[in-house]
């Protein structure tokens, strides 16, 4: 059960769908991955890619230019 | 059908190599199978070294226009092409290099990223990836 962070800030498209890509293959049952990025385009694709994964979208988040998605593996 | 994206990396100019990664890439990212067929002014990107060497398809003037892209890219913090080659090796991807290319260019296997490429095929080998595909695109 582990919480795993991956930090997209300032990056642009594709590297925060990718590298959420990678870390949802790294994680194992039950873990939590949280991805915090600016892109405003993989805060809308992110979500569309959990769906698509069959995957659960736990908590969407914004703050400023600052978003931070919870996905439950 | 499998979900799934195959693309002809004809070109070898500098965006467009961009366009059939990120594509490719964000395919794979979304829960797509993907494969790339690099063929012609494509597979010459992958000859070791030569990545990067492409020109522009539009405004390369003479590559002050590529700097200038480049500048610009570096700015937004766009990822390289080589980045954007390992995550797609990582999420699965898979490359077919042309034969027919290689024959015609005089291009060795060893001249090639070998690192990179999972199969030396021909067009029978694109068509049965595009077959299966739901997406397919030339660029």
């Amino acid at each position: 059960m582990a919480d795993i962070k991956v930090d997209v800030r300032g990056e642009t498209c594709p590297v925060p769908l990718v590298e959420t890509r990678k870390a949802l293959r790294k994680a194992s049952p039950g873990d939590t991955v949280e991805i915090i990025g600016t892109h405003p385009a993989s805060k809308k694709e992110i979500p569309m890619a959990l769906k698509a994964l069959g995957l659960k979208l736990v908590d969407i988040h914004e703050e400023g230019d600052v978003w931070k998605i919870r996905i439950g593996v | 059908m499998t979900d799934k994206a195959t693309i002809v990396v004809h070109s070898g100019d500098m965006d467009k190599l961009y366009s059939a990664l990120i594509i490719s890439t964000g395919a794979l990212a979304m829960g797509m199978e993907a494969s790339l067929y690099f063929t012609f002014w494509g597979l010459e990107r992958l000859i070791k070294g030569k990545l990067e060497g492409g020109a522009l398809s539009k405004m390369h003037l003479l590559g002050l226009g590529k700097w200038m892209v480049r500048r610009r890219m570096k700015a937004a913090n766009v990822a390289s092409l080589e980045k954007l080659l390992q995550d797609f090796k990582e999420l699965g991807g898979k490359i077919i290099a042309c034969e027919m290319t290689m024959q015609i260019m005089g291009i060795k296997r060893e001249n090639l990223r070998q690192d990179l490429i999972d199969e030396y095929g021909a067009v029978g080998a694109y068509i049965q990836e595009a077959r299966e595909s739901n997406i397919t695109l030339f660029i």
